[in-house]
């Protein structure tokens, strides 16, 4: 298929625009129906520290069926309505897809067992690692990495895995160099033209992988761009400002996936794919509260008032008090998505109750939890796609919004920032100002002061 | 002479490279000598920067600007250093383990020891253990600083701590382990010599253990 051009949003009223809906639902033949009124939630497990090699393979298995079975009996004692569980594979099981796959293999065995004798739908993402990084990577989209990036999508659509996700990254060497010198510049360089042509090959790829064995490509996330921002902000290694500019920016390289194909449901790290719904009406996977057991956040409770798949992003396979920890986590994931479908049952009114609530209770003390903000996404959204639609055009279009609704949040009061983060919001909007029309000169520049860029494995 | 010095030190501290290198040319000129150039006015600087960043008063580029511009004049000065015996505050072999594709924190790490005036030799990251002997030997190196993200390479730190054994370089050369799932009993399992939580603990910790 060719490349869908987005020029309105989804959702025209805000009041539509709300968790567990979405315009347009991915639903399985088990019933499980992302977007179409049920929130569901998706737990995603690590392995404990242990090394992956041949002699550890069978552990490996061991262990993630333990993992499986563990969820799967907790699910069913809970009477969830469904669930995902996602396998996010590490370097060494996608270096080596056979690995991968029979690791997908044995949990969907297991999730299906466990659905056809206990009645408890539920469904596999697989999430190879994006291996095409390292020095000994030859090319984006040929060679060694490529081929063992989609052997490994093709093996897992086989082996029963529905829904097909990663976390690429094109263009994130070059992303990094613009985060460690706050440069916004190379960072929409990095966006626009680098990562989002990556996605279109990829993703023009993975739709067909997804199509030709009947199941979802679901979406993709900017977490190794937009995520590694937010957590060096936490940290007070760069401004909160610059790293809420940077997700909204990430959205216009995230919803290449849905424009040449993608169906949702994203990616859960993608804390950039509300916008994605707004635009695209797709349903979005979000992490937040229950995702502190991968990562610390601002962001906690306003990620899940547009969710339709509710995540705990990771957590290492441990024992705990309770349980095992991944067991310990879908159960906090259940609560929560107890807690949101009941409010959906009494109605649309409770239900926009609960998303304002959980979006009220954070957007003001931080500028990412802010632009997660219901009505401020689909503000920017609307904004956003009346402008032309070429990357690096909607990539400034989308830096340039950010920086607008922030400096409105704070004028306003609804968001308190300190005066350090000011002067940061006003130096990035005089480098987004200064930043040319004209997107050759623009490409130029960048390909000749970056330090980071392989222009090889671009064909650039 | 301080004047020059202090002037040295405010062009580090505002990351201006053009500044410090003019700086460093008139220190050159009115006969300073290259190591005191270094320790009261780069480094100074330098340690400025540094406690700003720690403290929560100085983002990371304003920390990569000053170490520009810290390179930029250590770059002139070298035939100095050469002439005055002057060496660095040691050499650090830095890199994230085989598998592992992670490289920002070990990045930051060594923006933190550069800072502190080490002389810092990257690898990059999914390095084998092959690669970081080899270097180590054939640099001299005083440190060894690995970094991992994940549960299923901070394991590998374990084989690159045999090598180092195995290559005879165990107590020649200084070994710090960090990453996220990284704790003070595993680094002490290994046999590492030191773990830190952030970088700039990393470059405190390498300097004492280079001392």
């Amino acid at each position: 298929m060719g490349k869908t051009s987005f020029t309105s949003v989804a959702y025209e009223n805000l009041d539509d625009f709300v968790y567990a809906r979405a315009v347009h639902p991915v639903t399985l033949k088990n019933g499980i129906s992302l977007g179409g009124g049920t929130l569901y939630p998706e737990v995603n497990f690590t392995l404990p520290t242990m090394l992956i090699t041949e002699e550890t393979f069978d552990e490996v298995i061991r262990i993630y069926r333990e993992i499986a079975t563990g969820i799967s009996e907790r699910a069913n004692v809970l009477g969830v309505p469904g669930f995902v569980a996602e396998i996010e594979l590490l370097p060494p099981t996608t270096f080596h897809p056979e690995w991968g796959i029979e690791i997908c293999k044995n949990v969907v065995d297991i999730i299906k067992e466990n659905e056809a004798k206990n009645g408890t739908p539920g469904a596999v993402r697989i999430t190879p690692v994006d291996i095409r990084e390292g020095r000994d990577l030859e090319h984006m989209w040929h060679g060694r990495h490529w081929d063992n990036v989609l052997k490994t999508f093709e093996g897992s659509a086989k082996a029963g895995a529905e829904f097909l996700a990663i976390e690429s990254v094109g263009g994130k060497d070059v992303h990094d160099e613009g985060l460690m010198y706050t440069d916004i510049g190379r960072v929409i360089f990095s966006y626009s033209s680098l990562g989002c042509p990556d996605m279109e090959k990829l993703w023009t790829e993975i739709v067909k992988i997804a199509d030709a064995n009947g199941v979802v490509p679901a979406g993709d996330t900017a977490c190794g761009f937009a995520n590694t921002s937010m957590v060096l902000a936490d940290k007070h290694f760069i401004p909160e400002v610059f790293a809420a500019i940077d997700r909204v920016v990430a959205a216009v390289r995230t919803l290449v996936a849905v424009q040449v194909g993608a169906k949702g449901p994203s990616k859960d790290c993608g804390y950039e794919c509300v916008y994605l719904k707004a635009i695209t009406g797709t349903p979005i996977a979000t992490e937040g509260r229950v995702a502190a057991v991968a990562h610390l956040s601002h962001v906690g409770n306003v990620a899940i008032s547009l969710s339709d798949l509710w995540s705990n992003e990771s957590i290492q396979h441990i024992r705990l008090l309770a349980d095992w920890s991944e067991v310990c986590s879908f159960e906090q994931l259940a609560y929560d998505v107890r807690l949101m479908n009941e409010a959906s049952k009494r109605g649309k009114e409770t239900a926009l109750l609960l998303r304002d609530l959980n979006a009220d209770s954070d957007s003001p003390y931080n500028a990412t939890a802010y632009i997660l903000r219901p009505d401020v996404v689909l503000d920017i959204s609307k904004k956003l796609v009346k402008v032309e639609d070429t990357y690096y055009k909607r990539a400034k279009a989308a830096a340039a919004l950010t920086v607008e609704a922030l400096r409105d949040g704070y004028e306003s009061k609804k968001l308190a920032l300190s005066e350090k983060e000011i002067k940061q919001l006003d130096k990035v909007s005089k480098a987004i100002d200064a930043l040319p029309e004209d997107e050759q000169a623009f490409i130029a520049d960048n390909i000749q002061n970056s330090k980071a860029l392989r222009r090889e494995i671009y064909d650039l | 002479m301080s004047d020059i010095l202090a002037t040295i030190s405010e062009a580090i501290q505002d990351g201006d490279q053009a500044g410090t290198l003019d700086a460093v040319k008139s220190a050159l000129g009115e006969g300073v000598a290259a190591q005191k150039i270094l320790d009261d006015g780069l480094l100074k600087g330098m340690g400025i920067v540094g406690e700003r960043f720690v403290a929560g008063d100085a983002f990371i580029p304003e920390v990569m600007m000053s170490a520009n511009a810290l390179n930029g004049a250590t770059a002139i000065l070298k035939e100095q250093f050469k002439a005055e015996g002057v060496t660095s505050a040691g050499k650090v072999v830095i890199a994230t383990v085989k598998g592992d594709l992670h490289d920002i924190g070990k990045n930051l790490v060594k923006l933190m020891l550069e800072a502190g005036g080490f002389e810092v030799i990257d690898l990059g990251t999914d390095v084998p253990e092959t690669d970081i002997i080899k270097t180590v030997k054939d640099n001299n190196a005083d440190v060894i600083a690995l970094s991992a993200l994940l549960t299923t390479t901070m394991a590998e730190m374990r084989n690159v701590l045999a090598a180092i054994e195995a290559a005879g370089l165990k107590g020649k050369v200084k070994v710090l382990v960090g990453g996220a799932p990284i704790t003070q009993t595993y680094a002490d399992e290994i046999g590492a010599d030191g773990t830190a939580t952030n970088a700039a603990s990393a470059a405190e910790l390498a300097k004492q253990l280079v001392s």
